[in-house]
């Protein structure tokens, strides 16, 4: 019965809170401010070896686990969710799909510069009209000679669109069986012709973020191209999901925590009245309250994440996870934003960025109705 | 090249330090460790110099049981293995016990570079490094913000002085002392951090190195902390009133504060 991490986790969580602290705490405001992407931190994080975390050496990662990219990412939050972000969906959704499925050249040819972080993957599975509901997919993919053929419209695609952009790994319709659409996932360099990005999203948070609607018009890739089975692109997909969860959880844990700390700071620093703030006990409370959900957001991650590394089932512990610290992360927000008062309203006020880039994590990787859902069906409740 | 870097774990330095009135020394329980800050910088300059020339790091640190902690942070940055001198009866010691026990353990061993942060953010005396160069009878550059060290049996380095630097030159073996900004501490990767669990620690008493415990600890202090009180709390700073000399005025202080 233990949840504590051990020595080597501890040493990676401590190395990368001085990072967030010292290097991106300092400006990443203004990145966030300019809606700008911040190549030198995410070069920073390369350096530290933070997109190598879950895979092995030979593939040019640095040999930890899975809780060692939670424990990065819920470091990262705590002061910035745009940059843990493009760490989570660099590492959980551009690299894990070619390390599990794809074939040994596939891997050979792109793991060792996603792990280092030179490149960046994004993997395009959401469409403007498909989400969750994998039928709705309308990205198409016919095979010409040896080479695929494919045209559709990704939507929301983290990382498609940095200078440092790799590839983009889509799924699309390869097919139809007794009326059902076969599903498969092709990797697609950057660069290939016919490949395109729309300009960047304007969004409500996670503005130093990348992302893009991805177009594809008649792209030729190379049949081998195929990560991992044909007509097994969207089961695949939902392998990822399920760990994903637990790394967004971790995200979440960390903008919860991130909440925290900042309204301790404010709640010594500001006098109203005459006295610090934080004497009073409305304020107190509040804070005790936000501590208390940024804690049991941690354990709860940490449960499912110890579930998924012993090799036992956690659908049902990362959906949890994910619907908690989301649920937990948006309540903090709106309590960190309510003690700083006006300036909890000003975006160069971390507690403004937190309450904008919360939003999005009751919504993204299965909004929090799919969570219930898989829940509620885990549960075996009737008709679920 | 062989380069022994000294390091120290200090109180976390962002914390309310509190002297124990009983022993009237630093209360180390109360607060977090650290690796006191300009130790890192001079761990990443001894990486750099190892990295450049082939050469060896070995850190060493002299504290209670949990200063093991820094030397793995010191470790997982990259260095190649640590001493740990650890006894009892160091406790307490002043900067010239201190110097006494890690000169010992140098000489023992040798190295062409000892490097040290010029002070640890508890103590505050910058004279360790000095000392143990006087021990060891080599040659000191202190206060470097910027060394170079080919390895070809010289060292030079820039040492700061109030108006600007000195360009001093020494002969290897040397001790060296850096400040603060002489570069970018590296931040350990994970690889570093396992790696770091595989490397060798050596632990190294009073009677293995050779020492008298009664020329160290608090007993051997040559100062004493007679009393103590909290520091005062900060005055009002002062108030220029801009009377068409505003400017002047600032530029006077700041002259005389030798900012300028």
């Amino acid at each position: 019965m233990d949840l504590r991490l051990s020595d080597e986790h501890e040493a990676l969580r401590k190395a990368v809170e001085a990072f967030a602290h010292d290097v991106v705490g300092p400006v990443i405001g203004d990145y966030y401010a300019r809606g700008e992407f911040p190549y030198p931190l995410v070069s920073q994080m390369a350096e530290m070896g933070l997109f190598g975390l879950p895979f092995p050496e030979e593939y040019g990662g640095m040999g930890g686990d899975y809780a060692a990219l939670c424990v990065a990412i819920e470091e990262l939050a705590r002061v910035d969710s745009s940059i843990a972000i493009t760490l989570e969906a660099a590492v959980s959704l551009g690299a894990m799909p070619i390390y599990r499925f794809g074939s040994d050249e596939l891997k050979a040819q792109w793991l060792p510069k996603l792990t280092s972080g030179q490149m960046l993957g994004a993997f395009g599975l959401t469409e403007p009209g498909a989400g969750s509901d994998a039928g709705g997919t309308r990205t198409t993919a016919r095979l010409d000679g040896d080479e695929w053929v494919i045209n559709g419209t990704k939507a929301f695609i983290t990382n498609s669109g940095t200078d440092i952009t790799g590839l983009i790994t889509v799924t699309a319709v390869t097919g139809e069986h007794d009326g059902r659409k076969e599903i498969s996932s092709i990797l697609v360099p950057a660069g290939t012709a016919g490949l395109s990005v729309s300009e960047p999203y304007k969004k409500v948070g996670w503005d130093a973020s990348d992302t893009h609607e991805v177009s594809l018009v008649d792209v030729r890739v190379p049949a081998a191209n195929l990560v991992g089975q044909r007509g097994r692109g969207y089961a695949q997909f939902l392998s990822i999901l399920d760990e994903g969860r637990i790394a967004i959880a971790a995200l979440a844990t960390g903008l919860a925590q991130g909440c925290v700390d900042e309204s301790v700071r404010y709640a010594h620093d500001r006098e109203a009245f005459g006295r610090p703030i934080g004497t009073n006990q409305a304020v107190q409370f509040m804070i005790a309250d936000m501590q208390m959900r940024a804690h049991l957001s941690r354990l709860s991650w940490r449960e499912a994440a110890g579930r998924m590394q012993r090799g036992e089932p956690f659908k049902q512990q990362a959906a949890i996870a994910k619907l908690y610290t989301s649920e937990a992360a948006m309540d903090n927000a709106r309590a960190a934003t309510q003690v700083h008062g006006g300036y909890g309203f000003m975006i160069e006020f971390p507690a403004g960025r937190f309450y904008r880039d919360a939003k999005i994590l009751e919504i993204g990787e299965g909004t929090s109705e799919v969570q219930r859902m898989l829940i509620a069906r885990d549960l075996g409740l009737p008709g679920a | 090249m062989k380069i022994v870097v000294c390091v120290k774990q200090v109180p976390d330095t962002w914390s309310e330090k509190k002297l124990d009135p009983a022993t009237k020394t630093l209360d180390r329980a109360s607060v977090d460790g650290v690796m006191n800050e300009l130790d890192e910088y001079a761990v990443e300059e001894a990486l750099k110099i190892a990295e450049a020339t082939s050469g060896e790091v070995v850190v060493l640190s002299m504290g209670p049981e949990q200063s093991t902690e820094t030397i793995r942070k010191a470790l997982s940055m990259g260095a190649d293995a640590g001493i740990h001198i650890l006894d009892d009866g160091l406790a307490g010691s002043d900067a010239v016990a201190t110097s006494l026990a890690i000169a010992k353990v140098i000489e023992g061993r040798g190295a062409d570079l000892v490097i040290f942060g010029s002070e640890s953010t508890d103590a505050r005396m910058s004279v360790v490094p000095a000392m143990v160069a006087e021990r060891l009878g080599l040659p000191q550059l202190t206060f470097a913000n910027k060394v170079e060290a080919p390895g070809d049996g010289t060292v030079k380095a820039h040492r700061l002085t109030d108006y600007g630097y000195d360009v001093v030159e020494a002969s290897t073996p040397a001790v060296i002392s850096v400040v603060e900004k002489i570069n970018e501490p590296r931040y350990p990767s994970f690889k570093g951090i396992m790696a770091a669990k595989k490397k060798p620690v050596e632990t190294i008493s009073l009677a293995d190195a050779g020492i008298e415990s009664a020329s160290v600890g608090l007993g051997a202090a040559w100062s004493e902390v007679a009393e103590f009180a909290d520091a005062p709390a900060r005055a009002a700073g002062t108030i220029v009133t801009d009377e068409g000399d505003g400017g002047t005025k600032i530029a006077d202080y700041l002259s005389e504060q030798k900012f300028i």
